[in-house]
This record gives structure tokens, C-alpha cells and sequence, in this order.
């Protein structure tokens, strides 16, 4: 498996996880709080650094992992690791693109909210959302053209 | 299950022609990962141009013995 693909099924993992965690959160105080009282700051900023910090994690984990498996079959870790060839550069820009489009059809969902005067807490996590959307949507793509080809 | 394209390639062969090179042996050559060798000599992935003339060098033959192009079926 290329590194950019094990890379890629990090960023799923990780923009799957987090997001769970905290619209899990945010729908439980929903429950015995009304929107507009609920302290979504935290949550969210802790939400978007963790996933910043794990992605980095599962980056190095990776790379170790890499390394150890390429020294093992007598390579050079460094060609495992640093080498991005035009497919890995191509599948890239069209998940990117997907998630683009994706992303900008979710803020189009925002703009709506914010039109109707929506609670913060409304708006903030629709943008969450968007993005998380988006992201998952664009790492699916680039899995899928890794397995499928294009 | 591999995308069909109409791009055809006699990588495989020409790689046992030449002392049956390895998949990572080309990839080294090429500077690409072997996933992107096998993605090509399956038919998954059309290469550049510029990677196409690198590996029709790689085999020290004209392009067209390594690539070719499926007429369209009528």
C-alpha cells in the first residue's frame, strides 16, 4: 500500500472518530439544554485540535510502521515514505476536488442558517459538519481510485 | 476488480524480457511506487506522457512497443 494511501485511511479514521465524539456530546446536552445555552466552544476547538494532533500521531505511526517494514525487505525507508509519484499527485487532487464541491455545497447550508437567524450553535456545527463531510467524502474517493483506478 | 481502459500495455512481458525485472525494480527505475507499476500493467491507471516515455526507455523500445491504443468497439 502506498504511504499516501495509508495516510489517507488515517485522515478517514481520524475525521470519522473525532466528529462522533463530539456531535455525540453536543446531541446528549441537547437533550436537557436548549441550543442557544449550550457551551459548543470547547467542544469544538478540542474536537479540531485533536483531530490536527491525532492525524499527526497517525502519521508518525505510520511512518515507523513503514520504515520497519521496508528495512525488513532490504529498501530504503525513504523510498517508501517520500516517494509521491503523479498517481498519488492525481488521485489527490480529485478527492480534493470532490470534497471542494462537497464542502461548498455544505456552506451553501449555512448560509441558509445564518440567513434564518439560526442559534450559533446551529450554524457552527453545520459548518463542522460540512467539513467533516467533505473530508470523508474526499478520502473515500481517493480510496476508491486507489482500489478501482480511473 | 480493475477498471477496463482502452489503453493497453505489454509491460509484464517486456519485464521478463529484460531479465524478469521485478515490479519494484521498475518502480525504483521509474521513481514511482510499485503500486503504480501494477496500477499501469493492469490496466487501472494511464500513465503521463513523460512516464510513459520513461518506461518505454527503462525497456529501450519505441513507445508503441510498450503501449497501445484498443480500437473502439462498434
Amino acid at each position: 500500500m502506498p504511504f499516501e494511501e495509508k495516510m489517507t485511511w488515517v485522515n478517514l479514521v481520524v475525521t470519522i472518530a473525532v466528529p462522533i465524539w463530539y456531535f455525540a456530546t453536543m446531541l446528549g446536552r441537547l437533550r436537557t439544554t436548549a441550543a442557544a445555552d449550550i457551551a459548543f466552544q470547547r467542544p469544538l476547538i478540542v474536537a479540531i485540535v485533536a483531530s490536527v494532533v491525532l492525524t499527526v500521531v497517525g502519521a508518525i505511526v505510520m511512518s515507523i510502521g513503514t520504515s520497519v517494514s521496508a528495512v525488513a525487505r532490504g529498501r530504503k525507508p525513504e523510498d517508501e515514505i517520500d516517494r509521491k509519484d503523479e498517481r498519488d499527485k492525481t488521485i489527490s487532487r480529485r478527492g480534493d476536488l470532490v470534497g471542494y464541491y462537497v464542502a461548498s455545497a455544505g456552506m451553501v447550508g449555512v448560509l441558509v442558517l445564518t440567513m434564518l437567524k439560526a442559534e450559533y450553535f446551529w450554524i457552527a456545527g453545520a459548518l463542522y459538519l460540512s467539513f467533516v463531510v467533505a473530508m470523508i467524502v474526499s478520502s473515500l474517493v481517493k480510496l476508491f481510485a486507489y482500489h478501482r483506478g480511473f | 476488480m480493475a477498471k477496463p481502459t482502452r489503453v493497453t500495455n505489454r509491460i509484464r512481458a517486456l519485464r521478463f524480457a529484460t531479465g524478469e525485472m521485478t515490479q519494484a525494480e521498475l518502480a525504483d527505475r521509474l521513481g514511482v511506487t510499485r503500486q503504480t507499476v501494477i496500477a499501469v500493467e493492469q490496466g487501472r491507471y494511464s500513465p503521463s506522457l513523460e512516464m510513459a516515455f520513461q518506461i518505454a526507455r527503462v525497456f529501450d523500445v519505441p513507445l508503441d512497443d510498450v503501449f497501445g491504443y484498443a480500437e473502439e468497439e462498434r
